[in-house]
């Protein structure tokens, strides 16, 4: 980060504040870029700011904090801002939170990975404690009095010896010509005076939501806007061979339509192309695409066929691979014969389904666009409809809404691009909404996965050789269609960092083409394997005739750090000094986890068993206990989950709970009904009726969640609660009724008694 | 021309009666509390009452609308203070937040008819009602919080 600007003359000159308001800049680029753009824009409703990574205190004492990453539940746009107004002391009643656009002098807006507290956390804190010191020295100079003889107290700065008082509106215009402090004249206020930082606090948008206020993609409007809906080709790289628009054009209310050409290999994030209908209403261009005749060439994925696949991937599964990490010899090992135990799992391709799905309203005029749009990456919506429209990203103005749910998916803008495009070709702006059935047919599916595993095991019960190989479509694929080994991206997502003690270990991948858009969803490629690593665990505990909780603490080994640099191990892009992968942390939130949920204390039988599981993902520790009853019939039920988080530094608890509640339930979406399947190229399901979610009588009924106390730097919380849920489900499954499943989805294994199949 | 009452205004439409109320709603009145989310009636983020039973506006066309009186969550309190409201926001349910009108809404035709609803009543009552973030358990204890605070 390049240091803290005072740009208050400019902000104010520029009509974007009050005369008088103090305006700090903490720009994560040159100056210069700063100087250069930052005009007042007009949108739907009048003027609207167009603010930088700024705080901002208005004279009558508002304080004003940009929000620069998106919110799509995790809470992050009222939770970074509370890191800067806990630093800054201010009254968490007088902030105004501020939605930033797309603009790289945020430096990464891609809000993605699990890591917006972990990488902006000090640069909040950094904001805050610049605008508190300059408003400090204001009141010093007032008094007269030497700046150390005062603080910051709740939205005011006091003498201590006098006991006067200064509001921060009413040193905003004096602080506002001071220079701004250097780096190393600033200090953070200790842990133990945080007011907000890992208090709860309520969400900044809670009102609006809870009254229905417009304030999602799918909710956007401009004047003289038209409505669009795209019949894109069932087959990726499918064409339109011939177009029959006739009876569409006579629908009522539908204006045109438009064809939009397919793309150029790779996909990346290029509209798939198809027909557009445009319309005066939604409803209008969805009945006018009903009426499209269109002719298909599907392309060279035709023949692709996911049963077929399927077995594909479990043949290149069982030959040897591409080694990711060695570790001993584990062929010698399992040469020397003993109890060698062998197992395949298989986790299908998963789709997002965020209950809003793709939306984008655009308005393209000459060579300026702007978009309205939930987008969990902005930035890269301003580089696809520049690349695609062939002008400079500049031009491109994306305005960030609320979004119904990413999970991923809307970190890819090809619908923003396509909205640009139609709203080029009406020559007004156009609202493009995508069906359900578009968003489950067309998505950037979490890959299909296939694993082998084998293991040798000493007299103790314990692995002497642990192998595991994982076949994946990867997400390379999508951007290079010749891609077919894992990353160390995906490859890091639990499977080359296996924390496990064992002495002979080798981590493989099998190669595998896509022949879907593969993309990244919630916790990604440690889905599945987390699947496979901690069912396998699992296994082997029973195999040896152990207690898979005292098993899977030995298989973890004593607390000590792994340092994985030599295999390519990227950490998240996270330090590994910083953070380093720790057993001890591990092992720990597996004791909580199993502690407070009654572990061991009752018996599984009648239908009721307890699995557990432990995973580290996105430098966060989760450990979760799921008890689950099955009755004759088979049917699931979950009466309870137990999780324990260690993510190091906690902002707000109260988010952090409601993301392991949530990941609880997102998990057994993906374990008991997530499946996306295709023929002849194209996807099978297409709404919730055959690609079901779960709901609420087959969510857990209660889930508690645990968390550490840890003065270590922050890790992720989005995403870190799927990976071990799906594994301890499917391992309760096994304790309650014998039946393992290795295979995703459950509904895909009949779980019924004997008794109750016979009947 | 087709006449119904929305949130206690007389309005009238005369374009296609095949339209869903849901885009009648949100297309050509501009109130978007009722949210599209799966357009078959199965994913209930469109939830709107009719005669004070909860429906889905998705899958009820105008015609079928006709003469009935219509209460978007726009029309159930004035500033969002509506005892369900304030419970959701008391328990902190929403994540996204795209799916709670759907969900206010369907809480407050199980609570009309049902002053203390048993967790099989919830159940049942919301089964229709899909949150993909997660808050059934928040939803739950959010039901049980406005009807205690009613009883």
């Amino acid at each position: 980060m390049s240091p803290m600007l005072n740009v208050s003359r400019r902000a104010f000159i520029r009509g974007m504040f009050s005369t008088g308001a103090l305006v700090l800049c903490a720009s994560m680029a040159p100056e210069t870029l700063f100087a250069q753009g930052n005009g007042d824009v007009t949108g739907a409703a009048g003027p609207i700011f167009r603010p930088n990574l700024f705080v901002a205190i208005e004279t009558d004492g508002t304080v004003r904090i940009v929000a620069h990453r998106s919110e799509m539940g995790t809470g992050i746009r009222t939770s970074l801002p509370i890191v800067l107004a806990d630093e800054l002391d201010a009254d968490w009643k007088r902030v105004r939170i501020d939605q930033a656009i797309g603009d790289q002098r945020y430096g990464s807006q891609n809000t993605d990975g699990s890591h917006s507290i972990r990488s902006f956390f000090d640069t909040m804190r950094e904001c805050g404690a610049t605008a508190r010191l300059m408003l400090l020295r204001a009141a010093a100079q007032q008094w007269n009095v030497r700046p150390q003889e005062c603080e910051a107290s709740l939205h005011a700065i006091v003498h201590r010896a006098t006991g006067r008082k200064l509001g921060y509106g009413q040193l905003a215009a004096a602080a506002s010509k001071l220079a701004v402090p250097d780096r190393s004249e600033i200090e953070f206020k200790p842990a133990k005076q945080w007011r907000y930082i890992g208090k709860w606090i309520q969400g900044y948008d809670i009102r609006d939501i809870c009254a229905g206020k417009p304030i999602f993609g799918m909710d956007a409007r401009v004047d003289g806007m038209l409505y669009a809906s795209i019949e894109r080709p069932p087959v990726l790289g499918g064409k339109v061979k011939s177009l029959d628009d006739k009876e569409a054009l006579t629908v009522s209310g539908v204006r045109r339509t438009v064809p939009i050409p397919p793309f150029t290999p790779p996909c990346a994030f290029q509209p798939l192309g198809g027909v557009a209908v445009i319309a005066d209403n939604t409803w209008a261009a969805f009945q006018g695409r009903q009426k499209l005749k269109i002719d298909w060439d599907d392309g060279p994925n035709a023949d692709y066929d996911s049963g077929k696949y399927k077995a594909e991937l479990r043949e290149t599964s069982r030959k040897p691979g591409k080694p990711a990490r060695i570790a001993g010899d584990v062929e010698a090992e399992f040469a020397k014969g003993g109890k060698i135990v062998e197992a395949e799992y298989y986790v299908p391709l998963l789709a997002h389904a965020s209950m809003e799905p793709p939306v984008a309203l655009a308005d393209v005029r000459g060579d300026k666009v702007t978009v309205w749009a939930p987008t969990q990456n902005p930035q890269e919506v301003q580089e696809a409809i520049a690349g695609e429209m062939g002008i400079a990203s500049e031009n491109v103005t994306c305005y960030v809404t609320l979004l119904g749910g990413g999970f991923g998916r809307k970190s890819k803008p090809d619908y923003a691009v396509e909205a640009a495009l139609l709203s080029k070709a009406a020559g007004r702006p156009v609202k493009l909404v995508w069906t359900r059935e578009d968003d489950i047919r067309f998505g950037y599916y979490n890959s299909v996965a296939a694993m082998y595993m084998k293991a040798a095991l000493g007299s103790s019960g314990l692995p002497t050789a642990w192998l595991q190989r994982s076949t994946f479509p990867p997400i390379a694929s999508t951007f290079d269609e010749n891609a077919v080994y894992g990353g160390a991206g995906a490859l890091g997502q639990g499977w080359t960092d296996i924390p496990f003690n064992i002495a002979n270990l080798r981590v493989e991948n099998g190669p595998a083409k896509a022949h879907v858009r593969i993309g990244w969803l919630r916790s990604v490629a440690n889905i599945y394997h987390a699947f496979g690593v901690q069912t396998f665990a699992d296994e082997l505990a029973h195999q040896a005739g152990r207690d898979p909780l005292d098993y899977m603490l030995d298989l973890i080994g004593p607390p000590r750090t792994i340092d994985l640099r030599d295999a390519g191990y990227g950490n998240y892009g996270a330090s590994p000094e910083q953070y380093p992968l720790d057993t001890g942390r591990l092992r720990r939130v597996l004791e909580i986890a199993a502690e407070k949920s009654g572990w061991g204390k009752r018996k599984p039988g009648g239908g009721t068993g307890w699995g557990l599981a432990v995973h580290r993902s996105f430098v966060t520790y989760v450990a979760t206990v799921v008890q689950v009853e099955v009755s004759d019939k088979g049917e699931i039920k979950i009466p309870r989950v137990d999780t324990a988080v260690d993510a190091g530094t906690i902002v707000n608890p109260q988010f952090v709970k409601a993301q392991f509640e949530g990941a609880a339930v997102f998990g057994t979406s993906v374990a008991r009904t997530g499946e996306i399947t295709a023929s002849d190229g194209a996807v099978d399901q297409s709404n919730f009726h055959d690609y079901p979610v779960a709901r609420m009588a087959e969510a857990p009924y209660e889930t508690n969640v645990y968390i550490v106390e840890s003065t270590a730097p922050p890790g992720g919380v989005g995403e870190p609660g799927v990976p071990p849920f799906v594994p301890a489900l499917c391992n309760a499954v096994y304790a309650a009724t014998g039946i393992r499943v290795r295979d995703l989805p459950l509904a895909k294994t009949n779980l019924a008694r004997p008794a109750a199949k016979a009947a | 021309m087709i006449r119904l009452k929305v949130n206690g205004i007389e309005r009238s439409f005369g374009g296609d009666p095949q339209m869903p109320l849901l885009w009648y709603l949100r297309d050509e009145m501009g109130l978007m509390g009722a949210k599209y989310g799966c357009g078959v009636g199965l994913c209930g983020a469109c939830t709107v009452l009719q005669g004070g039973k909860a429906i889905r506006s998705c899958v009820i066309t105008m015609s079928a609308a006709a003469g009935t009186d219509v209460t978007t969550i726009e029309g159930i309190s004035a500033k969002g203070s509506h005892p369900v409201q304030e419970a959701w926001i008391r328990l902190n349910v929403p994540q996204c937040g795209y799916c709670q009108a759907g969900q206010i809404m369907q809480a407050i035709a199980l609570l009309s008819s049902n002053r203390k609803p048993s967790d099989e009543d919830i159940d049942k009552a919301m089964m229709g009602n899909i949150c993909r973030c997660g808050t059934y358990q928040r939803i739950r204890a959010a039901i049980k919080a406005a009807a205690e605070e009613s009883a």
